[in-house]
């Protein structure tokens, strides 16, 4: 048998895992669904009134203290005992108002509810999932690519490659992560997906490397690699097609673990107005959004971001847990 | 002894190097040429050229490398270009207020997941270890955002127990008054990484030989717990508490921020948003500095604390 079939038994034993892989390749058929256009499409269309709760809180909630609002803005105008020479013109263009809102019929309350222009919080939220895990894997597989390469250059070689690497691996973690990420945001000064996948790729391999360096170290005097090398395999064919199967259940678990590392940096880069830019949506621009929000009362986008983030995370973690257990070759 | 501490100094020096380098190729190359941000976007040829004579970017590379090199040695960065303020006095007034919240944090954050740990550790599998467990999972899934957001809202806009943010003039109020919410908040965030942490440190120290060896001897539950294990598990803990203090320096930039607090985080995101690019220059390069050292106190203090350990 075996070990990837060994392992898929081993997985597939892990209720809590299978769950969480579940829950993980539902948020993947959700992306791709967004990213077809089935879903989500209108994001950006005032789909109802602005900031309209959501549909199980009740219409009464916000549409009854804006209603009272505009009767005592009305009260007020008759009290002032001046005649208003614009009041008849005034009346008219406010008739008119009335009727275009109506006639565009907008919703008074929407799933998850509305945001400022009146955007639905239940299509924003599934377009930032998009935004969010799309950036958080591409970023993990670019940094999990060049960790691997580096790391298994390093190990396979040593010597001067060795230490050049291993030179370059102490001058990237002797900079804080955060401040590294955002001194990168800083210098490359323009927002975007491919930007945010950029910084946090080009500045999370650290990890990455110096695990793979450990598992070439040990992997490269094994019998199997002479045996390759006495067969006259190249160098390159003995770390990429004899060594890298024996390492990668370590990669696959990395690139498992920075997917929820990099979701997370995304989140704050964006909130932070460093991330993608302003004609997409992710978690982190609905959180700033939200931010503002909640001091009207608002709460519902705070809720929805954070709930699909929970959600994601959780499922993912656990995800990556049940993946090391079943991976491990010291369980077999 | 002092022939390791030589040694490891030593070994600074490339590694200082590189950050330096590094630091110098993303802001003097990639960053891009900083008259045109300077100059604003009405400015003739001659203003630009200018203000790049007075940057000293006019100057080929090796030239600029070496006076980058020269203001890192004589701590002179010059001035913040967005507020005209020197470099070294930013960095002088904006310490303080960092470690007024960071100090009660780390020592807080540090007790309490100390504590969830070993007591996860000690029930591990039973009804104790598995609500944790779970509990830390779920607080991990939250973006630190949501915490301060929810906290701030909550706690002191709502409730008003704390004021919303603000920052004083005496050490005490500082500390009492508006530390407290952006500590709860920041132990709130670190409890859950840092309690599974430590939780497999406890885990390590108990299934070793010396504590069965103890229960054996017909010693008490709790001297084998507090005595034996917490000692050997403190180890560790403590190295990775002196481990965090440089990153949390320049990464409590979202606590600072939110609750206005004037340290160096909330300079380092004002700097990037104003792509003041002395005063990040400068705050990377001295905290990597920091982190060297701390690593370096680090593991001399692994020593001190835990004689089997051989510095090498």
């Amino acid at each position: 048998m075996n070990p990837w079939s060994l392992a898929w038994t081993r997985f597939r034993r892990d209720r809590v895992g299978l769950g969480s892989f579940l829950i993980v390749l539902l948020y993947l058929a959700l992306v791709a669904g967004a990213g077809a256009g089935l879903i989500a499409r209108g994001w950006e269309k005032e789909a109802g009134v602005s900031y309209a709760p959501p549909s199980f809180v009740g219409r009464d909630f916000k549409a009854e203290t804006s209603a009272n609002k505009n009767a005592e803005r009305q009260g007020a105008h008759e009290d002032s005992g001046i005649v208003d020479p614009l009041a008849e013109d005034l009346a008219e263009a406010r008739r008119s108002l009335s009727g275009a809102s109506a006639a565009e019929a907008k919703a008074v309350t929407l799933p998850f509810g509305a945001d400022k222009w009146g955007r639905d919080v239940l299509q924003k939220t599934i377009k930032g999932t998009q935004t969010s895990l799309l950036v958080g894997f591409a970023a993990a597989l670019l940094a999990v690519f060049i960790g691997t390469s580096l790391g298994a250059f390093a190990g396979y070689f040593g010597g001067p490659a060795d230490d050049f690497l291993n030179w370059l691996y102490n001058v990237f973690t002797s900079i804080p992560y955060l401040l590294l990420i955002l001194a990168v945001a800083a210098v490359l000064g323009q927002k975007g997906s491919l930007t945010v996948v950029l910084i946090l790729g080009l500045t999370g391999w650290t990890g990455i490397f110096r695990l793979i360096r450990a598992e070439y170290l040990k992997h490269r005097v094994r019998e199997y690699v002479q045996a390759a090398d006495a067969i006259g395999a190249s160098h390159l064919r003995r770390m990429f097609v004899h060594i890298l199967p024996n390492a990668s259940h370590v990669v696959l678990v990395q690139l498992s673990l920075h997917v929820v590392l990099f979701i997370k940096s995304e989140v704050v880069l964006s909130f932070l107005g460093f991330g993608v830019g302003v004609d997409t949506v992710s978690w982190g621009s609905m959180l700033a959004e939200a931010q503002s929000e909640l001091l009207l009362g608002n709460w519902w986008q705070l809720a929805s971001a954070t709930a699909a983030m929970a959600l994601l995370v959780t499922a993912f973690s656990l995800f990556t847990d049940a993946l090391r257990d079943a991976l491990d070759p010291r369980l077999k | 002894m002092l022939a390791y501490l030589i040694r490891r100094l030593w070994q600074f020096v490339p590694t200082l190097l590189g950050v330096v380098l590094l630091v110098f190729i993303l802001f003097n190359w990639i960053g891009g040429d900083p008259a045109y941000l300077l100059a604003g976007k009405i400015a003739n040829p001659e203003q630009i050229a200018n203000i790049r004579r007075q940057l000293g970017v006019d100057q080929p590379y090796y030239v600029q490398l070496w006076l980058f090199i020269e203001q890192i040695a004589t701590g002179d960065f010059g001035a913040s270009w967005a507020t005209n303020e020197k470099v070294s006095a930013i960095f002088a007034t904006r310490l303080g207020p960092s470690l007024t919240v960071l100090v009660p944090l780390l020592l807080i954050s540090t007790l309490v997941s100390m504590g969830a740990a070993m007591l996860a550790a000690y029930k591990r599998a039973a009804w104790p270890d598995r609500a944790i467990m779970i509990g830390c999972t779920l607080g991990q899934s939250v973006s630190i955002l949501v915490y301060i957001i929810v906290f701030q809202y909550v706690l002191a806009y709502q409730l008003g127990w704390f004021p919303v943010q603000g920052w004083g003039s005496s050490l005490a109020e500082n500390l009492f008054r508006y530390s407290a919410l952006p500590v709860i908040v920041g132990v709130m965030v670190s409890l859950a990484p840092d309690t599974r942490l430590y939780r497999s440190f406890f885990l390590d120290e108990i299934n070793q030989d010396y504590v069965r060896t103890a229960r054996a001897k017909g010693m008490s539950e709790p001297r084998v717990m507090w005595i034996h294990v917490l000692r050997n598990a403190a180890i560790p803990i403590v190295t990775n508490v002196m481990m965090q203090l440089p990153g949390l320096l320049a990464g409590a930039f979202l606590i600072e921020r939110f609750f206005s607090i004037p340290g160096i985080g909330r300079e380092v995101i004002l700097a990037v948003e104003r792509s003041d690019f002395p005063v990040i220059k400068a705050v990377t390069v001295y905290v990597a500095i920091a982190t060297m050292v701390v690593n370096l106190a680090a593991d001399l203090l692994y020593k001190a604390i835990d004689p089997r350990v051989q510095l090498k």
